[in-house]
């Protein structure tokens, strides 16, 4: 009776006998859904991604070495290149940071600090929407990213009136503003923001509760607090893991502490705690607290801090950056996670021994080859749109 | 705050590992003995009073025409939200042939992977015990350390002029 089985036998022993095997694929550098210059080495095995090696670099303009040759008033525009979809927020850190040295940061008047978190806040909201607009498309939504374009384009639109660029301003200087606001944009803000609210809540039917898109980012790339924590996440990242954590709160830098908002956190509602849509929402309901800072600082510039004839924007700004020789760490909350600078300073020169940018993204972007690893590629795609980067900053 | 770390450091890791403390700053600094740094790194993470669980930022910093580099190490803790900075100094004599060496921190907080990365890359700091140490921005056959203050652009990269 042996034999007849022998065909059925064999047949199995050659199915028990496949081998798989590991496979590079190279994702990027100009794969549209790394949102910029990013290389991404996959080993593979099938569709499963069994380990991950990011090579940057190719976006590297040198910041550290441009801020060393040049005095800190100069390498201001070179820091609105940082992360580019967030100019004010970064040369806001860059200024501050700069003002504090020079112990010039009290005397600052309020209208000016109102406007520096105005118009922050309104590049937070235009930074978070390229990164929800963007998110959709990569997971293969095409409507929220024309929708989120259209709503960025009215906020491009009022900072270039302020500032005469549409996306890389130089607007914040030490010690003050480039000008005041120019008349008639609190009232057209006041605008924006009318037309904007509904749009929002059209965006969480469209995108948020998406049973698509909840299918594709729930339980996907789930980052435990400890990780984030230990690889230094922030920002977003950090939040959605379910940490309070917003220098905005923590440090109370500018005029933070006198507005009121919310710090949103990841709570897992739609899979488990820290995945893809916990990050997701956690930039979606910013942008509405953003919204809220906005018209607190609208309605105090309106009142308490009106416009006046006799208001120079420049006042304070220094002739030149005398320091003594010290060392300066200062963070921000950028819409990305934790800005820092660490300024070396030295005697007699209004020239930086030593600036080092410390870009969010480049953190956020070191715990993907321990997010991604056994995931299917699909969702590494889906994993990298959550963290959002910013090549300009990784590299830069 | 600071005084209170150190006492601490010196109680429990020893005299030796504290070097001063530089308080003319606006954020006090505490420099630290290269040999000891992994040990103090792995105290302030897990003590209570401490729980530096958060690495900010390592940057590196070159003390041209001094033959000295530091590594500065800007820590956080998210419990108590505070900030406390460590720095590591290291002569050096700045040939290519011998870099500076300072343990690696990546095992405690692995923020300091990447950054020590750079640092490599970008400064010619060597961490020891790295497990990964490969240049990060530059392209890997670079040759110098562009940050370093005594660098000098090469006159030509694979043949083409880039002067």
């Amino acid at each position: 009776m042996t034999g007849y089985t022998e065909g059925l036998e064999n047949y199995k022993k050659k199915i028990a006998a496949i081998t798989s095997q590991e496979m590079v694929i190279n994702m990027g550098p100009q794969h549209p859904s790394t949102h910029g210059v990013l290389r991404l080495e996959l080993i593979t095995d099938g569709e499963v991604v069994r380990e991950i090696i990011p090579h940057l670099g190719y976006l590297h303009r040198c910041f550290d070495k441009h801020a060393e040759s040049m005095n800190y008033g100069k390498a201001i525009p070179f820091t609105d290149r940082l992360d580019y979809l967030s100019s004010m927020n970064n040369s806001h850190a860059f200024v501050m940071g700069v003002e504090r040295m020079l112990k010039i940061e009290d005397k600052l008047p309020k209208r000016v600090e109102y406007i520096r978190v105005l118009v922050c806040e309104l590049n937070r909201i235009a930074s978070h929407l390229i990164a929800i607009g963007t998110y959709g498309i990569d997971i293969g939504a095409f409507t929220p990213f024309m929708w989120c374009f259209r709503d960025r384009e009215h906020i491009m639109n009022m900072l270039e009136w302020a500032s005469g660029s549409r996306m890389l301003y130089n607007y914040i200087w030490v010690g003050g503003l480039f000008y005041d606001l120019p008349v008639g944009f609190e009232e057209r803000c006041q605008e924006f923001v009318n037309y904007f609210k509904p749009k929002l809540v059209e965006l969480d039917d469209l995108l948020s509760n998406n049973q698509i898109f909840i299918s594709r980012t729930a339980n996907i790339g789930a980052l435990p607090a400890d990780v984030a924590i230990n690889y230094g996440c922030s920002g977003p990242m950090l939040r959605a893991s379910g940490i309070r954590w917003d220098l905005r709160r923590v440090d109370g830098y500018s005029v933070y502490p006198e507005l009121e908002f919310e710090i949103p956190v990841g709570k897992g509602e739609m899979g488990s705690l820290g995945d893809c849509w916990d990050r997701y929402k956690v930039r979606v309901d910013e942008v509405k607290e953003s919204v809220k800072i906005i018209e607190q600082c609208l309605q105090r510039l309106q009142t308490d801090f009106k416009r006046k004839p006799d208001f120079d924007s420049r006042g304070l700004v220094p002739k030149k950056v005398n320091l003594k020789a010290q060392e300066y760490y200062i963070r921000a909350e950028n819409p990305k996670g934790e800005l820092g600078f660490h300024f070396v300073t030295q005697e007699r020169t209004d020239v930086p021994r030593r600036v080092k940018a410390r870009g969010p993204s480049f953190n956020n972007l070191s715990v993907l080859p321990e997010l991604g690893k056994g995931q299917l590629i699909a969702d590494l795609i889906a994993i990298l749109g959550s963290i959002d980067i910013v090549l300009g900053e990784v590299d830069r | 705050m600071i005084t209170k770390i150190r006492d601490l450091i010196v109680a429990n890791i020893g005299e030796q590992a504290v070097v001063r403390i530089e308080e003319e700053h606006l954020q006090p600094i505490l420099i630290v003995n290269a040999e000891n740094l992994v040990e103090i790194a792995i105290f302030l993470r897990d003590t209570e009073g401490c729980y530096f669980d958060f690495l900010s930022n390592v940057s590196a910093v070159d003390y041209y025409p001094d033959n000295r580099f530091a590594v500065v190490y800007h820590l956080a803790s998210i419990p108590y939200q505070t900030q406390f900075i460590l720095k590591v100094e290291i002569e050096n004599d700045r040939r290519l042939e011998n870099l500076p060496a300072i343990p690696s921190v990546s095992a405690v907080w692995r923020t300091a992977d990447w950054h020590e990365r750079e640092a490599f890359d970008l400064m010619g700091i060597f961490f020891t015990g790295h497990p990964d140490l490969r240049r990060i921005l530059l392209p890997d056959d670079w040759q110098g350390y562009p940050l370093r203050k005594d660098y000098e652009d090469a006159e030509t990269y694979h043949g083409i002029a880039i002067k």
